[in-house]
């Protein structure tokens, strides 16, 4: 194992520990992704039958807010104790603390759509599960995407007064087209028209796309932005 | 990479139009403790937070031996440890798991011998698996001093370390850091009372506005 990958693990395992011993980030992300499932499927379901393309929006709306729950306490817990400082202190490659921390993040994120990804099957009949592999790739990339940019603006806010504020104001801007393509690729997913597949294979490329730019600049950004 | 002194020449730093610290130089020798004494504001913590490589002074040079702060960062890292107002620990984890895991962020050898021998100069060793957020302020103070010294480090940064102890605990942390300096560890450590350190320090030297006293 390389120093990098030691240190991503290192960081993983105990930012799971911390969360296993409080189980904080974990339930309040899932409670508040199943109540924004539930009042969602209430206004968009009436006589058993969902609007057209709902399941797609609704669950990842979802996973976005959700998400930025989760990724508001990832680094407030390294604030707190100010262990943030002892961590830059150490002489580990910066870069490797940012994918430590995202892969957390990526866990928690992953732990939430096993029951919410059913949960909107359910509530809005949607055959999320047909092309299963294809719905993994969609979920995989797009909560990887939007992960991986809320990781950074997570750390860069970490010093700031208003971050709880400031986070979601940074953050959907600039994650709004994995958000889009999420939704979109889903949406394609669910049509019952031959071109519903290749147009779902399209979003995920789009997806990986930008997975793969968003995280080189994160790891490019992210030493500069902890340097004080 | 190792190194007998650390050196602060002509060091300066401002926040915005704020300036925290002018023109400061001053050396301080391995087995040596220094005593940085000032009021609140007087730009101690700023000082130790540039010698840490947490801030980069705004002029000046620090020099760590014959080793400039910008080179090879992480190997001078690896030679410094700090503790600071706040305590760095994760009040979630024990204290063996605390200390476990920044041994192994250091990717220390024998990380277990270490977190035994961390536990018994802490005095936990009985409390080990609780977690810290069940222990007095003087235990996780003597935690705390234990994880900055986990790896070793040549030069220690102390910030404000006597704040909030009772006087057994001071004397505990008193008789811990000369046993640091004995073992040829560069102490640089921050208080505005001087009552706590006594005749502790090798050295006082004390900081007024960003200035250094004569």
């Amino acid at each position: 194992m390389t120093a990098f990958a030691r240190t991503v693990w290192v960081i993983t395992r105990k930012d799971l520990l911390v969360e296993a011993r409080t189980r904080e980030i974990l339930l309040t992300t899932l409670f508040f992704a199943v109540a924004c499932v539930l009042v969602f499927a209430f206004g968009f379901v009436s006589e058993g039958r969902a609007v057209s393309d709902a399941a797609a929006g609704i669950l990842w709306i979802a996973i976005a807010f959700s998400g930025t729950l989760a990724l508001g306490r990832a680094f407030e817990r390294e604030r707190q104790g100010e262990t943030l400082r002892a961590l830059l202190i150490a002489p580990i490659d910066r870069p490797a603390l940012y994918v430590g921390k995202l892969v957390g993040i990526l866990i928690l994120l992953t732990a939430v759509e096993v029951v919410v990804v059913p949960l909107v099957a359910l509530m809005f009949q949607a055959a999320l599960f047909e092309h299963a592999l294809l719905m993994l790739g969609l979920l995989a990339a797009g909560t990887v995407g939007f992960a991986a940019v809320g990781t950074l603006f997570a750390a860069m806010l970490v010093r700031a007064r208003s971050r709880d504020v400031m986070l979601p104001v940074l953050l959907y801007p600039i994650t709004v087209p994995v958000i889009i393509a999420g939704v979109r690729g889903t949406a394609a997913l669910l049509q019952t028209e031959a071109g519903g597949i290749p147009m779902a294979r399209a979003w995920l490329a789009m997806l990986v796309f930008f997975d793969v730019v968003f995280i080189t600049l994160a790891l490019w950004t992210f030493e500069p932005v902890m340097t004080e | 990479m190792d190194f007998t002194n650390l050196q602060f020449i002509d060091v300066s730093r401002t926040f915005g139009r704020r300036r925290a610290l002018h023109r400061v130089s001053l050396t301080a020798e391995a087995g040596t403790i220094t005593a940085l004494l000032g009021h609140n504001g007087a730009g101690k913590s700023t000082l130790l937070s540039i010698a840490a490589t947490l801030l980069q002074p705004s002029s000046g040079t620090v020099h760590y031996g014959g080793h400039a702060a910008t080179n090879g960062a992480a190997a001078l890292r690896a030679r410094i440890g700090m503790l600071g107002h706040d305590l760095y620990l994760y009040p979630e984890l024990s204290a063996a798991e605390n200390l476990r895991f920044f041994a192994r962020i250091y990717a220390l050898p024998d990380v277990e011998r270490r977190v035994v021998r961390g536990l018994e100069q802490a005095g936990l060793t009985e409390r080990a698996d609780d977690p810290v957020s069940s222990y007095s302020r003087g235990m996780r103070q003597r935690l705390a001093l234990e994880r900055a010294l986990i790896h070793d480090p040549r030069l220690l940064l102390l910030d404000e370390p006597f704040t909030g102890l009772d006087e057994a605990a001071r004397e505990a942390l008193r008789d811990r850091l000369q046993t640091a300096r004995a073992a040829g560890t560069i102490v640089l450590l921050t208080t505005h009372d001087v009552a706590a350190i006594a005749n502790l320090p090798d050295r006082s030297v004390t900081l007024v506005e960003g200035r250094l006293a004569a």
